[in-house]
C-alpha cells in the first residue's frame, strides 16, 4: 500500500486548542502511528477513515485520492472501504456477535443479507473462533472475544486497509502477546495493509515496518523497518529502534 | 354513560395525535441538540423548553394569534389547505402537542447524549449513511428514554386544559376534552360525573408514569456503552 498524507486540522475543546499538521508518505503493509497520548494519532486515523474532515490537505492511497481540499474531493467512508477497529472496540451493545460482524453488510436496513454475504459472515465467524458465542451480546464477552469481534466486523466487508486504534492498550501482558500474534496472523492471512496506533514500543517491534512518530500534532520522525531514520532532537523517546533490532535477532 | 365516553374518546384522539406530533418534532430536536456544536444551542434549548414553563393560557393566546383567522398564516391555512384550527379538535391536538413537546424533547436529548458517539462513528466506518446510523444505532440505543418521554407527553396531553380551552373552546362532543368536561361538571354541580372522570384520568396518568419510569430505568442499564 502506498499512502501519501498531508493534512491539517484545528480542534477546539473548551479553552484548549489543538493544531494538527501531519505529513508523511510510506509504501508498506504495516504502518504504525506512534506517540504519547494527545499527539494526534487518533485524529489522524479518523481523518484517514473519513470520519473527521481535515481543514485542508490531501490523502492519497494507492493512487486514489480520498481527500483533496484544493480539488474539493472528500470520499465518504463507505467508498474508502476501510476497516476500523476502535480503541474500546465500539461494538454495538444492542447487537449479538453475529449481528455485529454482519454490520458491514447491513447498510440498507432492513434488507436481509444475500446468500454470499451470509456465507462470508459464517466463514469469518468460524476463522475468528466466534461461532460458539455468535448469539452473545458484547457485554457478555471477555476482552479477547471483544477484540476478535471488532476485528472480524472490520474485516468482513473486505476493506482495502485495516485501521486499528490502540488495539492492545486495554489488555494485560499475557493476553496482549497472544492477541498481537493473532492479529499478525490475520493480517498475513488476509493480506490486508494495516495502519496501527500505539504508544507501546513492543507493538512497534512486533507489528510495524514503518513507524511514523507523532508528537503535539506534528510528525517528528519516520522510521523504516530496522533502519531507523536519523533521529531528530525530539523531546519524545525515539521509536524503539533497539526493540526492532532485538525482535529481528529473536526471529533469526 | 356517553357523558363520560364521548369526552374520554375525544381526549384519547387528541392525546394520540398530539403525542405523534410532539414525538416526531421532539425526537428530531433532541437528536439535533444532543449532537450539534452550534454556538446558540443553549438558547435554542431554552426556547424549546419554554412551553413547559409558560402559563398554558399565554401559550393558547399565542396560538390564537398565530393560527386564528385574523393572522396571515391562519388565513392561509384556512383558505389554501382548508385547515381550521380554532374551535376544532385539531386545534386542541396542536395545543396539546406544543405543551407536551418539551417532555419528549428533554427525554430524547438526554437519551441521545447517553449514546456513545464512537458507536455512530463505528456505523459510519461500516459504510452507513446518516439515516442508517440514526435508525440502526442511535435510536435503538436511545429508544427507551425516548419512549419514556413520549409516555409523559401523552399523559401531559391528556390533561391539557388551559391552552386547549383558549384555542379549541368548550364544545361538548367536538372539543370538550376530559379536563374541560371535569371543570364544567364541577361548575354545574354534577359531582358524580366529575368524580368518574377524575378517577379515570388519575388512573391513566399514574399507570403511564409508572410505565415510563420502568422503561427509563431498564433502558439505562442497556444504554451503557460496551
Amino acid at each position: 500500500m502506498h499512502i501519501d498524507v498531508h493534512i491539517e486540522k484545528q480542534v477546539r475543546a473548551a479553552r484548549r486548542r489543538f493544531d494538527l499538521s501531519v505529513q508523511f508518505s510510506a509504501d508498506t503493509t504495516r504502518l504504525a502511528l506512534y506517540g504519547p497520548s494527545g499527539a494526534g494519532k487518533t485524529l489522524t486515523l479518523q481523518m484517514l477513515a473519513g470520519l473527521v474532515r481535515p481543514a485542508k490537505g490531501r490523502i492519497v492511497v494507492d493512487g486514489k485520492t480520498w481527500f483533496d481540499s484544493n480539488r474539493g474531493i472528500d470520499v465518504p467512508p463507505r467508498d474508502r472501504r476501510v476497516g476500523y477497529v476502535f480503541q474500546d472496540y465500539a461494538l454495538f451493545p444492542h447487537w449479538t456477535v453475529a449481528q455485529n460482524v454482519s454490520g458491514a453488510f447491513a447498510r440498507g436496513w432492513p434488507r436481509p443479507l444475500s446468500a454470499s454475504q451470509a456465507r462470508r459472515v459464517e466463514r469469518v465467524l468460524l476463522s475468528f473462533d466466534l461461532s460458539d458465542i455468535r448469539d452473545s451480546y458484547p457485554s457478555q464477552l471477555s476482552g479477547g472475544q471483544r477484540q476478535r469481534t471488532a476485528v472480524a466486523r472490520a474485516l468482513v466487508g473486505r476493506p482495502r486497509v485495516l485501521l486499528l486504534d490502540e488495539p492492545f492498550a486495554a489488555l494485560d501482558g499475557m493476553l496482549k502477546n497472544r492477541l498481537r500474534a493473532e492479529l499478525l496472523a490475520i493480517q498475513a492471512h488476509y493480506e490486508i495493509p494495516m495502519i496501527l496506533i500505539t504508544h507501546d514500543p513492543d507493538d512497534l517491534a512486533a507489528c510495524a515496518d514503518v513507524v511514523v512518530s507523532l508528537d503535539a500534532g506534528r510528525v517528528i520522525d519516520v522510521a523504516i523497518g530496522n533502519r531507523p531514520a536519523p533521529q531528530s532532537s525530539a523531546p519524545f523517546a525515539p521509536p524503539a529502534a533497539n526493540s526492532l533490532v532485538a525482535h529481528d535477532a529473536m526471529q533469526t | 354513560m356517553s357523558s363520560v365516553l364521548i369526552p374520554l374518546l375525544l381526549t384519547l384522539k387528541v392525546a394520540v395525535c398530539a403525542t405523534l406530533i410532539a414525538g416526531v418534532l421532539g425526537i428530531g430536536a433532541g437528536y439535533w441538540l444532543a449532537r450539534t456544536r452550534m454556538p446558540g444551542r443553549d438558547t435554542a434549548d431554552a426556547l424549546l423548553i419554554l412551553p413547559l414553563v409558560l402559563p398554558p393560557t399565554v401559550l393558547g393566546y399565542y396560538l390564537l394569534v398565530a393560527f386564528g383567522r385574523s393572522s396571515a398564516f391562519g388565513a392561509w391555512l384556512e383558505g389554501t389547505l382548508g385547515i381550521h384550527l380554532v374551535f376544532t379538535w385539531e386545534g386542541a391536538a396542536l395545543a396539546a402537542a406544543i405543551v407536551a413537546f418539551p417532555l419528549v424533547f428533554k427525554a430524547s436529548r438526554a437519551a441521545f447524549e447517553a449514546v456513545d458517539p464512537t458507536l455512530e462513528q463505528a456505523g459510519r466506518s461500516l459504510g452507513y449513511n446518516g439515516w442508517t446510523v440514526f435508525s440502526r444505532v442511535t435510536l435503538p440505543l436511545a429508544w427507551r428514554g425516548v419512549i419514556a418521554g413520549a409516555m409523559l407527553a401523552f399523559a401531559r396531553a391528556m390533561g391539557e386544559f388551559g391552552a386547549t380551552l383558549m384555542v379549541a373552546g368548550n364544545i361538548p362532543g367536538r372539543t370538550q376534552t376530559v379536563s374541560i368536561a371535569i371543570y364544567e361538571a364541577v361548575n354545574a354541580g354534577d359531582d358524580t360525573l366529575a368524580g368518574a372522570l377524575v378517577v379515570i384520568v388519575s388512573l391513566v396518568c399514574v399507570s403511564l408514569l409508572i410505565a415510563a419510569n420502568l422503561f427509563a430505568r431498564r433502558g439505562h442499564m442497556r444504554i451503557a456503552p460496551v
